[in-house]
C-alpha cells in the first residue's frame, strides 16, 4: 500500500497549522512510522543518566524512538552509547535492563564478543570467514555505534542521524533547566535514585507532552485527587503541622489566575517550561540544613538564585521533561502510535540531606506511579482524546489559546501561563525535524 | 486485657479484610488499620525502604482517605465507569506471633483482578499483613503487597490490592 505521507513533504506539512494540528499526528501509523525515521533520529534524546553506569562495563540498554542501544561505560571518563544488535544474526546482545558486562559483550546465540567501544574482538572458528571478504563487510565493524552522543552535567542525549543540529544549537538556551536541577546539589553532582516507574499509556506520546504545559487542565482534570485533598486536610485538628504528601497534591487545585501568572517560556526547536514566577512547586517546607549547605557552596546570593527557580515542567522536545525543583525526570517512550511507556525517574542530590529524596520519591508515586490518582485521571483523559479523535465529523485539535501571528519569530520569550504558544511550538518544531532532508 | 488472638483469627481477619475490598466497603476497610498503619506496594522484588526508594505505592491513613474520598466523587473521570475488584487468597499462614508485643505477622498469596469496562487484569501477589491490637481489637500496622510483576510496566491500579 503506498502512504500518504512518506517521501511527501507537502503532506506532512499539512498535518499543522498555526492554530490547529491534524489528528493523523496523534493516529496515523505511517506518521508515526516517520517520526522514528526522521524526528527521533534528527533531533537529540534523552538516553540515560551516566550515574546509572558508574564502573566500567556497567550498561543500561534502552530505546532512541524505536531503536534498542545500550548505554555503556566503556573508559572510566567516557560512555558510549550503541545499537544494541549482534551484527551477525540481529540477536540483542542484553538480557538484563542494567548490569555490568565485564570487558566484552558476548552474544548468546554465538558467542560473537565486542569490545566496549562497541568494536568486534572475536568470532569462534573464524576461520569460516576466511577469504569471503568478511572484514570488509559490516559485520566485522562490530556493535554500530550511535554517531552523535553528549553527556550533559550527567543527562545523556544521541542523536542517530548526521542531520540536524549540532547538541549545543539544538537546546540553546534551555540547557539552563537543567543546570539549576543540578545545581540544587551542593556538590553539583545528581544520582539516580532506584528503578524508574513504568506506567504504560495506550495513547499517542505526544498527547503527554502537550499535557506537560497545559495549564488550563490541573483544576478540571485533577479536582478528584487535589480538590479531594485540600477537602479531607480542612478536617485536620486546628495547628497540625501540613504534611509532605498535602503539600505535593494541594496546589494542583489552584485557581486560573495562579496559572496564569507563573508564565511560560519558549525556546526554540520545541523547548519550553512553565513556571517562570512560579509554581506548584514553590511552596514546599524548608528542609533544616539544605540552605546552609548550598550558601557554604556557592555563597548565599547564587544559592538564592539557585532555589529561587521553580520551574514547574521543562519539556526538552520531543520526548522528556525534567522538574528541577523537585528532581524528577520524565521519559514518554513511543511504542505505538497509541501506545506510549512512561518512565519516571528519581534523581538525589548528592550532598543534600534526605528530606529532598524522600519528597522527590513521594511525588514520583504519588504523581506518576500507575496507583497514582492524578495519573488515573491524566490517562483517562488522553484515552478518551485517542478514542474521540477516531471521529471524521471534525479532522482537527485546536492549539489556538492566546496565539499571535508574530509570536513564531520570537525567541526565548516569556507568555501567559496558560497560553498553548508551548504546544504550538512543539508542532513547529514537529514539522521542522520531519520535513528535514525531504 | 482479652486475651490474644487465635491464628484462626488472624486467618479470618485477612480474609475479611480481602471482602470488604471486593464489596468496596472502604470506609469499613479503612477502620481495619491502625492509627499509625501504612499500605505498601514496593517497586523492587525485596524492597526495604519505602522513604527512599520508589514504591508504586506506600500511604498512611491519610492519603488512604483522600484515594476513598476521591472514589466517591462524581468529577472522579478515571471511575466513569467505575472499577471492580476481586481477590482470590491461598489460606493466610501465620509467620510469627509475639503475644507480648501484639506484634502478628500472615503471609498470603493472591491473585488480584481489577475491571472496568471491557478492560479486565489479572495481578498475582505475595501479600504480608503486620497487624496488632488495638483495644483488643486487630489492626493492620502494615499491608505489604509484593506484586509478582512489580517492576514490569503496569497499567492503571485504581482500587486496592
Amino acid at each position: 500500500m503506498i502512504g500518504r505521507y512518506r517521501g511527501n513533504r507537502q503532506a506532512l506539512t499539512a498535518l499543522v497549522r498555526e492554530t490547529e494540528v491534524h489528528r493523523d499526528v496523534y493516529l496515523d501509523r505511517e506518521v508515526f512510522e516517520l517520526e522514528m525515521e526522521q524526528l527521533f533520529a534528527n533531533t537529540w534524546v534523552y538516553v540515560g543518566h551516566d550515574s546509572q553506569v558508574p564502573r566500567v562495563g556497567d550498561y543500561y540498554a534502552t530505546t532512541i524512538g524505536n531503536q534498542p542501544v545500550v548505554m555503556v561505560r566503556d573508559t572510566p571518563d567516557s560512555i558510549k552509547v550503541l545499537h544494541n544488535r549482534c551484527p551477525h544474526k540481529g540477536t540483542r546482545l542484553t538480557g538484563e535492563a542494567c548490569g555490568n558486562t565485564g570487558r566484552f559483550f558476548r552474544c548468546p546465540y554465538h558467542a560473537w564478543t565486542f569490545r566496549l567501544d562497541g568494536s568486534l574482538a572475536g568470532v569462534p572458528l573464524k576461520s569460516g570467514y576466511d577469504g569471503t571478504g568478511f572484514a570488509d563487510g559490516v559485520a566485522a565493524r562490530g556493535m554500530t555505534p550511535v554517531r552523535h552522543v553528549r553527556n550533559y552535567r550527567g543527562f545523556v542525549f544521541g542523536k542517530l542521524n548526521d542531520a540536524g543540529p549540532g547538541f549545543d544549537e539544538f537546546f540553546g538556551e534551555s540547557l539552563s533547566s537543567i543546570d539549576n536541577m543540578v545545581d540544587r546539589s551542593p556538590q553539583g553532582r545528581l544520582e539516580v535514585a532506584g528503578g524508574a516507574l513504568r506506567y504504560r499509556h495506550a495513547c499517542n506520546w505526544k498527547m503527554l507532552v502537550d499535557n506537560l504545559t497545559d495549564t488550563c487542565h490541573p483544576m478540571i482534570a485533577h479536582q478528584s485527587s487535589a480538590g479531594t485533598t485540600v477537602e479531607v486536610w480542612k478536617s485536620a485538628p486546628p495547628g497540625a503541622k501540613k504534611p509532605m504528601a498535602v503539600e505535593i497534591y494541594a496546589p494542583f487545585a489552584s485557581p486560573y489566575e495562579f496559572f496564569q501568572g507563573m508564565g511560560i517560556r519558549v525556546w526554540d526547536n520545541g523547548h519550553g517550561h512553565t513556571g517562570v514566577a512560579h509554581s506548584i512547586h514553590s511552596d514546599y517546607s524548608a528542609v533544616p540544613g539544605y540552605f546552609e549547605q548550598m550558601v557554604a557552596a556557592y555563597g548565599e546570593a547564587r544559592a538564592k538564585a539557585i532555589l529561587g527557580e521553580a520551574r514547574h515542567n521543562t519539556v526538552y522536545f520531543p520526548n522528556v521533561t525534567v522538574k528541577g525543583p523537585i528532581q524528577l525526570l520524565r521519559l514518554f517512550k513511543p511504542i505505538a502510535a497509541d501506545e506510549t511507556l512512561v518512565e519516571s525517574w528519581a534523581f538525589r542530590l548528592v550532598g543534600a540531606p534526605d528530606t529532598l529524596l524522600e519528597r522527590t520519591v513521594m511525588y514520583n508515586r504519588l504523581v506518576n506511579a500507575p496507583t497514582s490518582v492524578v495519573g488515573h485521571d491524566d490517562l483517562e483523559i488522553y484515552e478518551r482524546a485517542q478514542a474521540g479523535l477516531a471521529g471524521s465529523g471534525n479532522e482537527w485539535v485546536n492549539i489556538q489559546r492566546l496565539y499571535s501571528a508574530d509570536e513564531a519569530g520570537r525567541r526565548n520569550a516569556v507568555t501567559d501561563g496558560t497560553s498553548e504558544w508551548q504546544m504550538r511550538n512543539q508542532f513547529r518544531a514537529w514539522t521542522k525535524f520531519m520535513t528535514m532532508g525531504l | 486485657m482479652s486475651a490474644p488472638p487465635t491464628d484462626r483469627q488472624l486467618i479470618d481477619f485477612v480474609v475479611h479484610e480481602a471482602r470488604l475490598l471486593d464489596q468496596q466497603r472502604l470506609d469499613d476497610w479503612l477502620g481495619l488499620f491502625a492509627e499509625d498503619g501504612h499500605y505498601w506496594i514496593p517497586l523492587e522484588p525485596g524492597q526495604t525502604d519505602p522513604r527512599l526508594t520508589t514504591s508504586l505505592m506506600y500511604e498512611d491513613k491519610l492519603l488512604l482517605e483522600i484515594r476513598i474520598e476521591r472514589l466517591k466523587g462524581k468529577a472522579t473521570y478515571s471511575q466513569s465507569p467505575r472499577s471492580r475488584c476481586h481477590h482470590v487468597l491461598q489460606t493466610p499462614q501465620v509467620d510469627a506471633r509475639d503475644d507480648g508485643k501484639a506484634h502478628y505477622v500472615t503471609w498470603t498469596p493472591m491473585h488480584y483482578v481489577e475491571s472496568r469496562g471491557d478492560q479486565q487484569t489479572l495481578y498475582a501477589a505475595w501479600v504480608t499483613h503486620h497487624l496488632t491490637t488495638v483495644d483488643g481489637v486487630l489492626r493492620i500496622r502494615l499491608k505489604r503487597v509484593d506484586l509478582i510483576n512489580c517492576d514490569a510496566a503496569l497499567g492503571s491500579i485504581q482500587l486496592f490490592v
